[in-house]
């Protein structure tokens, strides 16, 4: 009897688990958060939230600022994907050769990426100090002219940039080496066979074969780069002035030191579909390319 | 409908914030008349757990703590956190209503008009007359004026910051130039004594969006100007681009346009004292507050050679600013008010406040400022020029709107933008714009 009920309902029973969880973890924060988008809160008690209906959403549509924020985040995460991925895969491909002390080297390449990324972002700030910071010491040796680094407007993004290429491409080297382990030898020795050098050997057969897994990678990051926070915060909190507060500065900033939590909410929103639009796009380009080989 | 649901809602909630009120202020004497001195340990058995920041006032205090817990019977559970954590995590009890923390540090210019309409602290008046050898009368009367809104005392000021000018003597001996005594003057020092060839700047001061705000106010009163003209409650307008205003923020975004470190628009007070104290600015106005950091040996390169003076005068008269910067206050919904306001008292009576300023920490008693004692640790300069500027001094550094964050950095852009070699006198009107949509909203809630 409750075996054949159990039979009956087996998949219902085996899939709960990950169904609350999706729902209590993930589901019910997102409707929590359109919820509180909708009105005006402040987290005061006496006050009660106000309802506003999409204003919030309105009022950032037109806001210079917010427009500011999503330039800077796609600035930052595309110029850091583009040259933390050619870094990556020319590292990677490096790294795979046999050579005395690759285990050595390949733990180094590592360190970066376990590092704290709070203490990453602190170590970085003395170094991008403008009057004792190394970078600085680096310039004056060879004769330039100091730079403002973190201070200066146009230079902040390209020294975050920087800084997060230094410590992201270890990640892009690591999952494409674990590709190109995976790789057959068949095309190589064919290749050989038919005299093909070792560049065209790399452009005709270890790219194309490495494409999905590049792709990985590159979606992997990318996520994780429209989301930095914790290295801008640590070492601009988005200044000087804006210039380097990106999307995610900006909710902290409207929420923690504005307490305007339903704007807040708003944003987080719009910043939620657009990295949702962009990695649909990604994967559907992943399906088309991967789908070649 | 939904206006008289709101109001019915104003209505309950004013009505309860008047019975705490008025509960705590009859219920208090009565219950306590004379407690401390007829019953020994009076609060045997309570506990009260109390927010602070992390700070050397803690410190001194946390050190007296076991005499205070062994006379009253009570234990003190005091939980430090950095300023940012505590605002975070006090934001979050206070909401949720807890009644935990019993007693709270929180900054009145910040946060006095929130706290006030939020209900989220008890009101003092009663308390500070019940005993009279607490000598409510001795605070300086500008720190106590910051804790007020709408007659009644929010918090008990416990340490006061007065802004006033740090200096390198030998570096003004050697080029021969007197303390500034004016802004232009100050404006003539700084140009001589700069030579960022040899690492010598003429001047520092913070450059953070949000936090120059506070490094810049003195300036703007000192230039006759002032953040908003009229009171919040009663109908403010935004002034940040009156001519007097923009001649303050000219003036400060002057000095560090020209005269500061590579890198100052990301400093905020540690960073400023940091360059300061490695003796690469022969200049830096500040808060009085800090000065140990550039005093102590262990954290300073040039802390023999440091002096004090006055902030300079502008057009419109010496006008430093001089606030409550800290306040301790009752949670509104704790259960142990008695207690709280016994720690409080304590921890503000006048021993404690001559031994917490002697470590450092200016207080706000009248009396124990004119203490040999209270003064003696202190370089003398320094002393002299905070006596004076609690004098003259003005009861505010940011635009006192409810939303101060905000507002802060809507108002700081001014100057960052002038440093950048914008035009101020547009940046200023942008800023007034974002002020004043800021206080109107502010004055909606």
């Amino acid at each position: 009897m409750v075996s054949a009920w159990l039979d009956r309902n087996m998949k219902w029973i085996f899939t709960l688990p990950a169904v609350l969880f999706i729902v209590v973890m993930v589901a019910f924060p997102i409707v929590y958060t359109v919820r509180i988008s909708l009105f005006e809160w402040s987290m005061s008690t006496n006050t009660p939230p106000k309802w506003v209906g999409l204003s919030n959403y309105t009022h950032l549509l037109t806001d210079e600022r917010f427009w500011g924020s999503v330039g800077r985040t796609f600035y930052h995460a595309s110029v850091s994907i583009f040259f933390e991925t050619v870094l990556g895969v020319l590292i990677a491909v490096l790294i795979s050769r046999k050579f005395r002390g690759q285990k050595i080297a390949k733990t180094f390449l590592m360190l970066p990426m376990v590092a704290t990324p709070v203490s990453i972002a602190l170590v970085w700030l003395l170094i991008y100090e403008p009057s004792i910071g190394l970078a600085n010491q680096i310039l004056k040796s060879l004769n330039f002219k100091p730079l403002a680094w973190l201070g200066s407007v146009d230079l902040v993004l390209p020294s975050l940039i920087l800084l997060d290429i230094w410590q992201w491409t270890p990640m892009i080297v690591l999952i494409v080496v674990a590709g190109l382990t995976t790789l057959p030898t068949e095309p190589y020795e064919a290749a050989s066979v038919d005299g093909a050098s070792p560049m065209q050997k790399f452009f005709h057969i270890t790219l194309p074969l490495l494409i999905p897994t590049i792709l990985t990678a590159v979606i992997l990051r990318l996520v994780d780069l429209l989301k930095t926070f914790d290295t801008i915060y640590a070492t601009t909190q988005g200044g000087p002035n804006y210039a380097s507060e990106t999307l995610n500065l900006m909710v902290f900033t409207e929420a923690f030191h504005y307490f305007k939590f339903g704007s807040a909410s708003a944003l987080m929103m719009l910043f939620f579909l657009i990295i949702m639009i962009v990695i649909v796009t990604l994967i559907a380009l992943k399906k088309r390319l991967g789908g070649l080989h | 409908m939904r206006m008289l649901k709101k109001s019915m809602i104003a209505c309950v909630s004013s009505a309860l914030l008047l019975t705490t009120a008025c509960g705590s202020g009859g219920a208090g004497p009565a219950e306590n008349s004379g407690a401390p001195q007829a019953a020994a340990k009076p609060f045997e058995g309570k506990k009260i757990t109390v927010f602070v920041q992390n700070h050397p006032w803690t410190d001194t205090i946390k050190a007296a703590l076991p005499e205070f817990e062994e006379s009253t019977g009570m234990k003190v559970d005091i939980q430090g956190f950095s300023d940012t954590q505590l605002q975070q995590k006090l934001a979050v009890q206070l909401t949720s209503k807890s009644e935990s923390p019993d007693v709270f540090m929180f900054r009145p210019y910040m946060d006095k008009i929130q706290y006030s309409k939020n209900g989220w602290v008890t009101p003092l008046d009663e308390y500070v007359k019940k005993d009279p050898g607490y000598d409510f009368g001795d605070f300086v009367k500008s720190a106590v004026d910051e804790n007020i809104v709408d007659n009644k005392l929010l918090g008990i000021p416990i340490f006061a910051d007065q802004f006033v000018m740090y200096y390198r003597k030998d570096i003004l001996e050697k080029h021969g130039i007197a303390i500034p005594k004016t802004l232009d003057e100050l404006k003539e020092a700084a140009k001589k004594v700069h030579d960022p060839a040899n690492e010598m700047y003429g001047f520092v001061s913070r450059g953070e969006r949000n936090s120059l705000v506070v490094g810049v106010s003195s300036y703007l009163f000192a230039e006759g100007g002032d953040f908003i003209k009229g009171n919040l409650m009663t109908g403010a307008t935004a002034a940040v681009n009156t001519p007097e205003a923009i001649s303050g923020f000219q003036i400060y975004a002057d000095l560090l346009k020209n005269y500061a470190p590579q890198g100052v628009l990301n400093m905020a007070w540690p960073q400023a004292a940091g360059i300061f104290a490695q003796g690469k600015a022969a200049f830096y106005t500040e808060t009085a507050a800090v000065y140990q950091n550039v005093t102590d040996p262990k954290k300073s390169l040039i802390s023999d050679k440091v002096g004090f003076a006055m902030f300079p005068a502008g057009k419109n008269g010496v006008k430093p600013f001089n606030v409550a910067a800290w306040s301790l206050g009752i949670n509104s919904n704790t259960q142990n008010k008695d207690a709280s306001w016994a720690f409080i008292e304590w921890a503000t009576n006048k021993e404690n406040v001559l031994e917490i300023q002697r470590n450092g920490v200016p207080g706000t008693r009248n009396s124990v400022w004119d203490m040999k004692e209270g003064t003696e640790t202190y370089p003398q300069d320094l002393a002299e020029a905070i006596k004076e500027t609690m004098k003259v001094g003005i009861g505010h550094n940011v635009p006192q709107v409810i939303s101060v964050g905000e507002a802060r950095d809507a108002v700081g852009t001014i100057v960052v933008k002038a440093v950048l070699g914008e035009d101020i006198k547009a940046a200023a009107d942008k800023a007034n714009a974002d002020l004043q949509a800021i206080i109107d909203k502010d004055k909606a809630k």
